[in-house]
């Protein structure tokens, strides 16, 4: 049964206020969520003033600044800050996105950062991801194949078998469309959700994999995939524009086409 | 720190309405509304074997101006359900599953299902 409130633990209480440096004048307040796990205590809203003169560009470039010149207790993960590590992903005004796409002028008024949605937090924006691993292991996400390799060269894909791909391979793995799912949230220890879906999906028209009926087989269940209900949420937030609600589709009609329906 | 000690983190509480979210929780809104008020046109069925007085009394009931407030946010949720029914089977065979489309064909679904209440009860009143 869905929770829809947070546990008492989670509930989140008033912060500190970190004012902006003497002169600033472009200022913009950044209201993120923290939680210590040391503390005992429950999470709290921690507000930055930020001097936007003295700032790059996107979100990641403000919670960087304020780690480095106010609050350097402030945690989070990030590392390639180009969009294609997929570490930056928080719930940024709003909707889940990546920190260092983002830019700060996209958003208005305060910009708020909380972790990705419904996930158990190890520490202010980084969430344990560890069950979202193990749903991606879980596909076994890797070609699979009965014949043998050819002796002297790779297996081949003609270039129209590999614009399958299109779309898929793409993807970076970040969690933000699975964390914006509400039927992930509601089913998450047993829906696999977008994100791992259209991995699924990637190996599943993949022309040189032999496991097709195999990886079929493995989807074929009420919870895994069958909690898609198309809301769509996935394709709205996703960073990279990729569309697992349409993979999703694919891999129902081809469980039907399986079935000889 | 134990791991189950962890907090969740914040979800629909934070989460900025989306139109793709809010359509589909319409859809099951209405499906609920709908249920509800099938039990309503049973009661009437039953009103109408019982003979005249009863279906008389009924008839009073169903006219009040809070029933028929009612009736006319149930004909809307039943072609709400309707339409977005359509659009949903659609989805199914792999189509308007882009953003775009997706968005249109939504917005499509509530402009309509309006204009049908309109209809249906423009007759009626």
């Amino acid at each position: 049964m869905a929770e829809f409130r947070l546990p008492k633990n989670s509930r989140i209480t008033k912060g500190k206020h970190y004012p902006a440096p003497d002169g600033a004048s472009n200022v913009k307040t950044f209201r993120i969520y923290r939680w210590d796990p040391d503390s005992g205590q429950n999470p709290r809203i921690d507000s930055y003033d930020v001097d936007l003169d003295d700032c790059g560009p996107m979100v990641l470039d403000a919670i960087i600044k304020i780690k480095n010149e106010m609050d350097p207790t402030l945690t989070f993960r990030r590392s390639c800050r180009e969009g294609i590590c997929g570490s930056c992903a928080f719930n940024i005004d709003g909707t889940n996105t990546l920190a260092c796409t983002k830019g700060i002028d996209e958003i208005k008024g305060d910009v708020k950062l909380y972790p990705l949605p419904h996930m158990p937090v190890i520490k202010d924006l980084v969430p344990d991801l560890t069950h979202f691993y193990a749903q991606y292991a879980s596909i076994r996400p890797w070609i699979r194949t009965q014949s043998p390799a050819p002796p002297d060269k790779e297996r081949l894909q003609t270039p129209e078998d590999r614009e399958y791909l299109d779309g898929l391979y793409e993807c970076i793995l970040c969690a933000c469309c699975t964390t914006s799912c509400p039927s992930y949230w509601w089913n998450g220890d047993r829906y696999l959700g977008p994100a791992v879906l259209l991995q699924a999906y990637r190996w599943l028209v993949d022309s040189r994999d032999e496991a097709t009926g195999e990886r079929l087989d493995e989807l074929e269940d009420p919870f895994k995939l069958y909690r898609c209900h198309t809301i769509m949420n996935c394709a709205q937030t996703c960073p990279k524009g990729l569309n697992p609600a349409k993979a999703i589709a694919e891999i129902k009609k081809m469980m039907l086409a399986r079935q000889g329906m | 720190m134990e791991t189950n000690q962890r907090p969740l983190s914040p979800h629909l509480q934070i989460y900025r309405p989306q139109w793709t979210s809010v359509l589909s929780i319409m859809h099951r809104i209405s499906g609920v509304l709908l249920s509800v008020g099938t039990v309503l046109m049973v009661a009437w069925l039953v009103a109408l074997a019982q003979g005249e007085q009863a279906y008389q009394s009924m008839i009073g009931f169903m006219s009040s101006p809070l029933v028929l407030v009612a009736l006319i946010g149930w004909t809307l949720a039943l072609f709400y359900h309707l339409l977005n029914g359509i659009r949903h089977l659609l989805w199914d065979t792999g189509t308007m599953l882009d953003l775009k489309p997706a968005r249109a064909s939504g917005w499509m679904v509530v402009i309509l299902a309006v204009v049908l209440t309109a209809v249906v009860w423009g007759g009626l009143i």
